[in-house]
């Protein structure tokens, strides 16, 4: 996180550079980039519940409807100390859940039909504690943050390469040619490798909402069973798309996952065998 | 630059850590008081369903007096808790009465075919769960301001302000035995 703040900065301050020796400010750009993507964030992150219910379709459980799902939620989270997060629905035959919400106070987790048909409840206890342990981590808040400074520097990329068309001939070439070079390439990598960076917070954020997941239930085979009955059944969850796939506990979009490692730096998941393995080595020590 | 500001200085930041560490085990200390009103509220709700059913029970079962007894006992026990430590040998002897209560009633067909019971059951074994996990939350704050007043060097803090470790709430031996299953 720390190393991803100083990377901002330093891409923050080279791009600015580059359009210092222009005719618009660059100090005044780069704020305009934060304040926009700050904007943009700020809105999904606010709003992250209802957003994404709403992408979903999913539907609200009442303990009446689903006394078994609502107690098993209501009692992990009296033992992780968090008020109860509402309860979700979601029609699909496809086995998976996800949690959201601002905060602890405005948690929102969501289950598949799927899920609650093929998972028994020891299961059933790790993905709802994993989703709970996102709720409490305050995932959402980090990642809402890691993406309007990811959000920051693509958009300060785009604008640069905008400005280039227009504003490349009056300026003083003393000096300038090596900063423009440098901000350039800046401009071009620093998109790719800040979306990088953001999928590594993902990927550790996952595998930590899996350990604290393990320290409420005690019990990782419960957790790490689930995760190999979920990542083997190997039918598309409908209502996932690219936007929405990190937050689900396994990746949704099935055979997308891909092994290699270069590829295996675009996932927004740590592998399933990885989980499960680190889950298995738990067993005995809690 | 004058020695005297020097030790002001550090004066000036050792009073300020001893402030931090200061509030951060009140914030500990009133963490496991808040978790612990959360096991009284669940061990409440569960001796709330007792009276119900004894006299659901009692309806079927007349002749099981004792079993009856030692639930009713339990439960005026955890209502008179003061502590954790009473409270938590009291919910204990709870536990076990109800196990032998309904363990009997397995005896009597109507008595488990009842609709009520079957409730009552149901809830009672819900609140159990319920209870297990407020305990859960409970120790987890104890051991965060244990481990505080243990470690140097907070524990200087705690000392100088006479901080208090608090109890763990135990589980039951037969809760920690292994399970066995007889045929």
């Amino acid at each position: 996180m720390f190393l991803f703040s100083l990377f901002t900065v330093g891409v923050i301050y080279i791009i600015a550079q580059g359009f210092g020796y222009g005719e618009i400010g660059g100090l005044g750009i780069t704020g305009f980039a934060l304040i926009l993507a700050g904007i943009m964030n700020f809105v999904s992150y606010y709003w992250s519940d209802k957003i994404v219910l709403g992408i979903s379709g999913a539907k609200p459980v009442e303990k009446k409807d689903n006394p078994e799902i609502y107690r098993l939620v209501e009692n992990l989270c009296i033992a992780a100390g968090l008020p109860l997060p509402k309860i979700y629905i979601l029609e699909d035959t496809a086995p998976n859940a996800f949690a959201t919400g601002r905060d602890p106070k405005h948690g929102v987790i969501c289950f598949t039909t799927g899920i609650l048909q093929k998972l028994n409840k020891e299961e059933l206890e790790g993905v709802t504690a994993h989703e709970l342990s996102h709720i409490g981590n305050r995932d959402t808040l980090l990642m809402s943050v890691v993406s309007i400074l990811v959000g920051t520097i693509a958009l300060l990329s785009d604008f640069f390469m905008r400005s280039m068309w227009y504003g490349g001939r009056d300026r003083d070439s003393k000096n300038s040619g090596i900063f423009m070079i440098i901000a350039i390439v800046a401009a071009i990598l620093a998109p790719i490798v800040a979306t990088l960076i953001q999928l590594a917070v993902s990927r550790r954020r996952e595998l930590l909402a899996d350990a604290s997941g393990v320290l409420l239930t005690r019990h990782p085979s419960g957790l790490a069973n689930a995760l190999q009955k979920i990542s083997s059944d190997r039918e598309p969850l409908e209502a996932a798309n690219r936007g929405t796939a990190h937050m689900y506990i396994i990746n949704p979009l099935k055979g997308s996952e891909a092994k290699a490692w270069l590829a295996g730096l675009f996932n927004t998941h740590p592998p399933v065998e990885v989980r499960v393995k680190a889950l298995r080595e738990m067993e005995g020590k809690v | 630059m004058n020695p005297l500001y020097i030790i002001i200085g550090l004066l000036v930041l050792v009073g300020l850590w001893i402030l931090f560490t200061y509030n951060s085990l009140i914030t500990l200390r009133n963490r496991v008081r808040e978790a612990w009103s959360q096991i009284d509220v669940q061990l409440k709700r569960r001796s709330s369903l007792i009276p119900n059913l004894v006299e659901t029970v009692k309806g079927y079962a007349k002749h099981e007096k004792g079993v009856l007894e030692e639930v009713t006992k339990a439960r005026t026990a955890l209502m008179g808790a003061k502590n954790p430590h009473e409270a938590a040998d009291a919910d204990n002897m709870l536990t076990g009465a109800l196990k032998t209560l309904f363990a009997v009633s397995e005896n009597y067909p109507q008595l488990r075919a009842s609709e009520n019971f079957k409730q009552l059951q149901d809830e009672i074994s819900d609140t159990e769960t319920k209870v297990a996990a407020s305990r859960q939350f409970y120790n987890t704050n104890v051991l965060d301001l244990n481990n505080n007043l243990e470690t140097i060097p907070s524990a200087w803090v705690g000392q100088i302000f006479n901080f208090k470790k608090e109890e763990f709430f135990k589980a039951t031996e037969e809760e920690k035995a292994d399970v066995k299953v007889q045929f």
